[in-house]
């Protein structure tokens, strides 16, 4: 799909402290027979954000219903954050929520690529790092973030620190591609790949 | 230079080589590439909007002819009604059986002799072969891998992208390979070899690596077996788990209805037979377990890498030395209301779920049996029994698999993916305990607040006569 670019963000953080939290919790499996890609905000994280099913009682005790903390738009978590299920409703529903940017020990593949694919951006560092953000925002839950994708940097007061990510996905992120569009620029080469097989694995 | 199986799949699938030769080398291996995609497998869940998507840009699906439906996730196991488990549900079984019939994609809808879970489907009709790429919006694609096929689950966008160009972008991944030597020892499965692999590697252990299982434990196993064994590589966080093919792959697959026949089976079969990695291929990370050392595993967290053998004592948080992990087990004992120490046989279950991807097999259905016919549900609990697929619940009813169960006061259902994510209305309540032949204890999985263990087919009918978990090997 085409999207407009992401290239600076700042705002303020949601510290999610937490390792290993699967797509289950992100967006759990009663809120997948809609078959929009849109709405989803509202149930995100919804067995931890809220008591009751109807999502009327918010738990006091979840970050996500901290006062100091409304208004984020940036997710700190820990590692093998998005593992399990490869439902792109976990992007869709962080999106949906407002968040823009996910800083992360780890990432779980499927989850990575589907964030890139919805402009949503992973950045990945070190545990000692994301020791650092955490205390940052405990501390001061206004602190402002600042995330440069061109420069691959995210600064916040005085700590500034450079993440990695690939080339085209970066790419892809800054300009927001349509990258379908793209590959079909190449169809001629898909479809003399294709001739090139032999007859039985023709379809 | 030796390559391994998945360098073999990798380098036959690439379409734009320049593509390559262009891509900045920043992904982990250095390589990306468009491959191309010989296998679609889709459902009724993840395709919606991938489809919604194709029709704003007035695009089609490429290649309808290598993309094959049908409805699993959020379909009833008691009626063949599509509005039995509500209007939602029924609106997006409706939209798959309208978007199919639009784009000229074979169906296999409720009801029709042919519909299952999509990778039981997929397999027993002969669609994944040695050598293939294969993807579905469903992180359990990765159970393809069993046939030397290279085969992971994909998110909607990508959906689209196959649709639309029948290729993905990827880059490459790392290479692990996973030797299980030695003979599985009497009552021990499949499902406890992958859950113990898991156990040792951790839950992430295989991030960002294609997993390669080998050794004489796995080649001793059958395709429903290796299927059980690739079907959770993702619960290592693999991309995909691969086997190797060999006899045991190309006796399965002969004859089936869409394996090649004639001239085209010999064909196929000159280049199957070429699809190993080469003896002195280098693996990025190489992992082994003796088959003698693996005992009927049984998770006691919220993910599947926390598990033991039946018969150790429930872990206690200071037995992880990295705070991520100790942090992880109090959070896990906590919502599993288990007590470090705690015997697994001092555990009762309400609820016993034996299907799904993982274990919904026609092998699985008969494990289960074996043990259900040595007595009865245990008063309080409710145990269900979903076959993967009509074919296997065709099977199980041709050996009186189904009198046997019911006789033993199981609930034999309609195949789907059912209680393993409960998309359905076969969800658990709050402070159920259920032993589930699924693939995921994370919580509120099978129901917001419900408890989940997971087992081998053979454990968890075990654990419904018992009331509590046994040991399988009691039962032998």
């Amino acid at each position: 799909m085409t999207n407009t670019g992401i290239n600076i963000h700042t705002g303020t953080a949601m510290p999610l402290n937490q390792a290993n939290v699967d797509t289950d919790q992100i967006i759990p499996k009663q809120f997948l027979t809609a078959v929009t890609r849109s709405g989803y905000g509202k149930h995100l994280f919804h067995d931890w954000r809220y008591l009751d099913q109807h999502e009327q009682v918010p738990n006091p005790d979840f970050v996500f219903n901290k006062a100091q903390h409304q208004g984020a738009s940036v997710l700190l978590t820990r590692e093998n954050f998005g593992c399990g299920s490869s439902r792109e409703h976990a992007p869709w529903s962080l999106d949906d929520y407002g968040f823009k940017v996910v800083i992360g020990t780890s990432f779980a593949d499927i989850f990575y690529d589907n964030c890139i694919n919805n402009q949503l951006l992973p950045v990945q560092l070190a545990s000692e790092t994301m020791d650092q953000l955490f205390a940052i925002v405990e501390n001061d839950p206004a602190a402002q973030i600042t995330v440069n994708l061109q420069d691959q940097k995210v600064s916040v007061g005085d700590l500034s620190v450079t993440f990695e990510i690939a080339e085209q996905h970066k790419t892809n992120l800054i300009k927001g591609l349509d990258t379908i569009g793209q590959t079909l620029e190449l169809d001629d080469k898909i479809t003399a790949f294709e001739n090139n097989l032999p007859e039985w694995q023709r379809a | 230079m030796a390559t391994t199986l998945y360098d073999k799949i990798w380098q036959a699938h690439l379409v734009d080589v320049e593509y390559v030769k262009d891509a900045k080398k920043t992904s982990e291996t250095g390589e990306e590439g468009l491959i191309y995609i010989d296998r679609h497998l889709i459902h009724e869940v993840t395709t919606p909007q991938a489809f919604a998507g194709l029709d704003e840009k007035s695009r089609k699906v490429r290649c309808p002819e290598r993309t094959f439906a049908t409805m699993d996730h959020s379909i009833s196991t008691r009626s063949l009604a599509l509005d039995a488990c509500g209007p939602t549900n029924k609106l997006q079984l409706q939209t798959l059986a309208d978007n199919c019939e639009k784009h000229g994609i074979v169906l296999f809808p409720v009801g029709h002799q042919k519909q299952g879970i999509v990778h039981v489907m997929g397999p027993e009709l002969g669609l994944i072969q040695p050598g293939m790429t294969v993807v579905c919006g469903d992180s359990h694609t990765a159970t393809h891998g069993a046939f030397g096929a290279l085969a992971f689950g994909i998110g909607t966008s990508q959906v689209e992208h196959v649709f639309a160009t029948q290729t993905l972008k990827q880059s490459k991944a790392k290479s692990m390979k996973v030797q299980v030597n030695g003979s599985l020892p009497i009552g021990i499965t499949a499902k406890d070899i992958i859950l113990a692999i898991i156990g040792k590697i951790g839950h992430a252990g295989a991030t960002g690596y294609v997993i390669e299982y080998t050794g004489e434990a796995i080649s001793a196993l059958s395709m429903e077996e290796r299927m059980t064994v690739c079907n959770m590589s993702i619960e290592a966080g693999a991309k995909a788990g691969l086997i190797a093919p060999d006899k045991t792959t190309f006796d399965y697959l002969k004859g089936r209805e869409y394996a090649p026949k004639g001239d085209d089976w010999t064909q196929a079969m000159a280049y199957w037979t070429s699809l190993m990695s080469d003896k002195d291929a280098v693996f990025d990370k190489i992992i082994e377990l003796n088959a003698t050392d693996i005992t009927p595993q049984v998770t006691w967290g919220t993910n599947p890498g926390q598990v033991i053998g039946v018969n150790q004592p429930v872990p206690k948080p200071s037995d992880f030395s990295d705070p991520i992990d100790k942090d992880s087990a109090n959070k896990a004992l906590k919502y599993m209301d288990l007590i470090a120490g705690q015997k697994l046989s001092d555990i009762t279950v309400n609820n016993v779920f034996i299907g799904s991807c993982t274990n919904g097999r026609i092998e699985d259905m008969r494990a289960a049996a074996a043990i259900a016919k040595q007595g009865k549900v245990a008063p309080g609990v409710t145990a269900i029994v979903v076959p993967g697929s009509v074919s296997v619940k065709q099977q199980a009813e041709a050996e009186q698999l189904d009198k046997i169960f019911i006789e033993a006061g199981f609930e034999w259902r309609l195949p789907g993916c059912s209680m393993c994510l409960g998309m359905n209305d076969d969800f658990l309540k709050q402070g159920d305990r259920c032993a589930s032949t699924s693939n995921r204890n994370f919580e509120g999985r099978q129901g917001r607040g419900a408890r989940t263990h997971l087992v081998s087919p053979a454990m968890a009918a075990a654990a419904a006569l018992a009331g509590h978990f046994a040991d399988v090997r009691d039962y032998q």
